[in-house]
């Protein structure tokens, strides 16, 4: 296990009444793929938007330890710094693409921010730089190495809203591996996948892990991909953390299979009581 | 749906008639009053009244036979008014871009060879010119990074201003003035843009709409500089390099052994509109090629995203809204050289409304759309010149009709800015202007 | 002192026309997402409407000031909101599913239409009404000032208080007032429970136009003068009322309303009256920047 690349501590959301996510403590390892599960409504996605700086946390701290050293305090940063300068990446549960965007304009924007110092801010790109135009062309390079990874290649010219489902899901995944993350955090990316779509997202999710040493949170509902590929679980439920631990741990967790399943009318207060609600 | 054909249905009378009875009440009720009656100031100050109850039946009854044609003949034949409006344009201008762009620039350049006798047309040329060099402008905020800016009239102010103050009380050539002019018009557009930054739409179309009502109260108002309503005259006249367009010896005719003509001005004005324009042109095309453009692009189809990026969207929006200002400062400018004169009149909310319908009616983010749709409707507007209680009545329903049976504008199609392969144009009805939460 | 009390008055009368059209703004943004920009032309023709009713009950014998005015009001009423429905089906309806900006463009067009449309039919120049009610209270004095209420600023502010509880009755308790939350709420769930989502979008712009011809009728009873261009600042000020309360809340669209016309009557009075739509506009644009969702708005946090 490798030092922790994401320091979760206390973290709470409240929005007016409701606490989406109360008091979650946990660590993220790097270069390892971690799971976030739980049923509806347990708070995935606000932690997401916590971690990626779309939500400010009520209370909390997540901290994020680049493998340079670099240290940054996510709380505390807006969302496009965090992509920007933290350098994590995200997708999301429903996709967003730029769908009037061919696949790859989509990847460019990805790069925008190399690609506007590479212009001099617009300055020296309007005047026809060869620099800029050495580092448009290294951008189009990047772009079709992941649209090639993700099988996307032969569409490149067609506009983004034009894909089936399944192949927005993965150019999403492209267009976010683009802006070069350390932490990739993907909002249910097997959504909407049959098998054989699941299995290649598998062997993709792994190859992101091992051969660009990126590190992988994901929620998941699809229990065959998190089983699959996790090297981490972490189970939430109403908010809460209830279970913290490699994928064998968490399947026979009796507080992990009352959250999802239910129990018997009889044991309900018991089970309550064991998981503090 | 205003653009589905609809299958023909055997003719049923009754029903129709019923149809075209009630459209007729609801006339009846609509015009009863303000066109039955037609109050006037009396001799004495009071209020009278005539009736006009020809007019009235005149209109019901035209609103029933229209209503029975419709209802019978168009849907018995299943012609719907969406097909009768020419679709075929909108895919001819994409599939013809390339062409009728290099067409209408040609045409542009030779207008005043051939028009040179026509002091009206030229006239019209350049303003037409004008108005297309503002909705390029406009289309950078609105038509690329998706920003509905109501209140453009301003930045066309604050460079008319710009130039018309600073000539005047410090006597700068025209050459001179027109940059500060844009840049002062760029800065109010960051002025513009730093309140509305959070906002979505419609409140952002509503605070844009407040600015450029305040600026031009600000030059009603401000009497001692800016003449309050009187406005700025005697504006300095352009000269060409130093050499003025008068019949001196060190006039430009007498340089260039011409016979002195005031039509050299003219012929000139409309070069330097036509300039600035194509100036304006070319630099949105290589800014829609650099990152700053897609960006902006970026921002109009899903604002969230381009943060999870790390896209700066607050520096991408300001970046648009002065680049727009700035363009919309330089044609404030000739305006303002052009006339000789300018006051607050000119710069109402009717100039951004029109600005925006040429943008919209364009196709948005299309150039060429643009520059056709500016011909068209301010070549429309002067061709109805002598019903002028009428022309805004029709453009307003124009507006209307536009934007229900071809809400894509005339160019139907976006361009991508960078290709692998094969350069595709992409169908509009992909492509999405800015997106928000509360779309019904 | 003296002075300031007789502003509190003028203000809160100006203000609570502003709220009656507010209403309408703040009743079709919430229910459709839109901004009606020719809400406030619909409030223009209420005016006229009622103008020409009067002089046409006049002309026919009808000079009992109270009973004429009750005629007008529902006359006015009724075909003020004829065009409001009409508007809605012509311009609006057409574009539900269209793009963001569909609505907003067909509403300027719109607003651009009955300009002109009365402009042509009326002609250009202002109209004026010779004051039909007269008279008022003086509450007290002081500094050689008196502090009047005049009667018709009473009618205003009472008839604005009558309608608003009627109004906000309807919203609460009877079924067409649950529909139009449930569209408000979720467009396309109210039309999966079976609710008639047309009618009630019809019925709202309905409303919402009646509500402007009152407005319309207090205009010009109180002013006594109307042209073909009063719907514009007046609707723009409405709607800053409306944004100022909260979108999509009515006790917001009045309080708005009450405030924007203290701060307009308080400018004027205190500052310069040059400056007064200035000052309206400003207050759109603070309020916009540092209360988003206005006063009793709802704070929307952004579904990511």
């Amino acid at each position: 296990m490798s030092a922790p690349i994401l320091t979760v501590e206390h973290l709470t959301m409240r929005f007016g009444g409701l606490t989406a996510v109360n008091d979650l403590s946990f660590l993220v390892y790097a270069r390892e793929i971690t799971a976030l599960i739980g049923p509806n409504g347990a708070g995935k996605t606000t932690l997401f938007n916590c971690i990626t700086g779309f939500y400010k946390p009520t209370v909390g701290r997540l901290t994020l330890a680049h493998p340079d050293g670099a240290s940054f305090l996510l709380e505390r940063i807006a969302e496009f710094r965090v992509a920007r300068e933290a350098r994590v990446a995200r997708t999301f549960q429903n996709v967003r693409l730029f769908a009037g965007m061919t696949l790859l304009e989509n990847l460019l924007v990805a790069q925008h921010n190399a690609l506007m110092v590479a212009s001099g801010y617009t300055l020296l790109g309007l005047f026809g730089s060869r620099a800029y135009a050495r580092a448009q062309a290294g951008a189009i390079d990047k772009a079709r190495y992941w649209l090639d990874r993700v099988g996307l290649i032969d569409r490149a010219d067609d506009p983004a809203g034009a894909l089936p489902y399944g192949a927005q899901r993965r150019l999403e995944i492209a267009r976010a591996m683009c802006t070069d993350p350390v932490l990739l955090c993907l909002d249910e990316p097997a959504a909407g996948l049959n098998n054989r779509e699941s299995a290649e997202l598998n062997a993709f999710l792994r190859a992101i892990r091992d051969e660009h040493g990126i590190s992988i949170l994901l929620i998941e509902h699809d229990m065959g991909v998190v089983m699959e590929i996790s090297d981490h679980i972490i189970v939430l439920d109403y908010g809460l953390k209830i279970a913290d631990g490699s994928p064998r741990e968490v399947r026979s967790d009796p507080k992990v299979i009352a959250a999802y399943l239910g129990v018997p009318d009889e044991e309900v207060a018991q089970v309550e009581a064991e998981v503090g609600l | 749906m205003a653009n589905e054909s609809e299958p023909a249905k055997p003719l049923d009378l009754p029903a129709a008639v019923k149809e075209a009875a009630i459209a007729a009440l609801v006339a009846l009720g609509l015009f009863m009053l303000l066109i039955g009656i037609r109050t006037d100031q009396g001799p004495t100050g009071a209020l009278v009244f005539t009736t006009r109850f020809g007019a009235l039946a005149a209109i019901v009854a035209a609103v029933f036979v229209a209503t029975l044609i419709r209802a019978t003949l168009l849907r018995g034949a299943g012609i719907s008014v969406a097909r009768l409006l020419p679709a075929s344009v909108s895919t001819a201008a994409s599939a013809l871009t390339g062409y009728a762009a290099a067409a209408f620039l040609v045409f542009a350049l030779i207008v005043p060879i051939v028009f040179y006798g026509n002091r009206y047309l030229l006239d019209l040329a350049i303003l037409i010119a004008t108005y297309t060099m503002l909705g390029f402008g406009l289309n950078i905020v609105v038509g690329l990074a998706g920003l509905l800016d109501l209140g453009y009239v301003a930045f066309y102010a604050v460079g008319a201003y710009s130039y018309a103050l600073i000539a005047h009380y410090l006597g700068l050539s025209f050459w001179i003035c027109l940059p500060l002019a844009g840049i002062l018009a760029a800065f109010a557009g960051l002025l513009l843009g730093f309140p509305v930054l959070r906002l979505r739409g419609d409140y952002l179309a509503i605070v844009t709409l407040g600015f450029g009502e305040i600026i031009r109260l600000i030059l009603l108002n401000w009497q001692n500089f800016t003449g309050g309503p009187n406005g700025v005259s005697a504006i300095p006249r352009p000269s060409f390099f130093g050499l003025p367009f008068n019949p001196s010896e060190h006039g430009f005719a007498a340089t260039f052994g011409l016979a002195y003509s005031p039509t050299h001005r003219v012929v000139f004005l409309y070069y330097l509109i036509l300039a600035l324009a194509l100036l304006t042109n070319w630099v949105t095309l290589r800014l829609r090629r650099l990152p700053i453009g897609r960006a902006w692009e970026a921002l109009r189809e899903d604002e969230v995203a381009c943060r999870a990026l790390g896209v700066n969207t607050t520096t991408t929006k300001l970046t648009a809204f002065a680049m727009g200002a700035m363009f919309g400062g330089f044609a404030g400018a000739f305006f303002a050289t052009r006339q000789g004169f300018i006051s607050p009149e000119s710069f109402t909310f009717a100039e951004s409304a029109l600005v925006l319908a040429i943008v919209v009616l364009g196709g948005m983010g299309s150039q060429l759309g643009v520059a056709i749709a500016a011909t068209v409707m301010l070549g429309g507007f002067e061709l109805f010149r002598e019903f002028d209680q009428y022309r805004m009545l029709v453009f307003g329903g124009a507006m209307v009709a536009i934007v229900i049976y071809r809400p894509r504008g005339l160019v139907a199609t976006r361009t991508p800015s960078v290709s692998l392969r094969d350069h595709k144009d992409i169908p509009a009805a992909i492509v999405r202007d800015a997106r928000t939460e509360t779309a019904a | 002192m003296e002075y300031f009390v007789q502003q509190l008055i003028n203000g809160i009368t100006l203000g609570s026309i502003y709220g009656l059209i507010a209403i309408g703004y703040t009743m079709v943004y919430g229910i459709i997402g839109m901004i009606n920009f020719a809400h406030g032309d619909i409030f223009m023709v209420g005016a006229f409407l009622a103008l020409i009713a009067f002089l046409v009950l006049v002309a026919i014998g009808v000079t009992a000031v109270p009973l004429a005015l009750f005629i007008v009001l529902l006359v006015s009423m009724a075909l003020t909101a004829l065009y409001g429905w009409t508007v809605e089906r012509i311009a609006y309806r057409p574009l539900r599913h269209s793009f963001r900006l569909a609505p907003l463009i067909s509403a300027i067009g719109m607003s651009i239409v009955l300009q002109n449309y009365v402009q042509i039919a009326q002609g250009a120049r202002v109209k004026p009404l010779p004051p039909l009610v007269q008279g008022g209270y003086t509450l007290f004095e002081g500094n050689d000032f008196a502090v009047r209420l005049s009667n018709i600023q009473i009618i205003v502010v009472v008839t604005t208080l009558v309608l608003m509880a009627g109004f906000s009755f309807l919203v609460a308790r009877t079924r067409l007032g649950r529909n139009m939350r449930a569209c408000e709420q979720d467009l396309k769930m109210a039309a999966l429970v079976g609710i008639d989502v047309d009618r009630t979008i019809s019925l709202t712009f309905v409303i919402g136009a009646a509500l402007a011809a009152v407005a319309g009728l207090m205009f010009l009873l109180y002013y006594g003068v109307i042209d073909f261009f009063i719907g514009f600042l007046a609707g723009v000020k409405a709607f800053t009322a409306a944004v100022l309360g909260g979108i999509g809340s009515l006790p917001g669209a009045m309080i708005g309303g009450i405030l924007i016309g203290l701060i307009e009557t308080m400018w004027s009075a205190y500052f310069s009256i040059e400056y007064k739509d200035v000052a309206a506009f400003a207050i759109l644009i603070i309020v916009l920047i540092f209360l988003p969702t206005g006063i009793l708005g709802r704070p929307e946090v952004e579904k990511v």
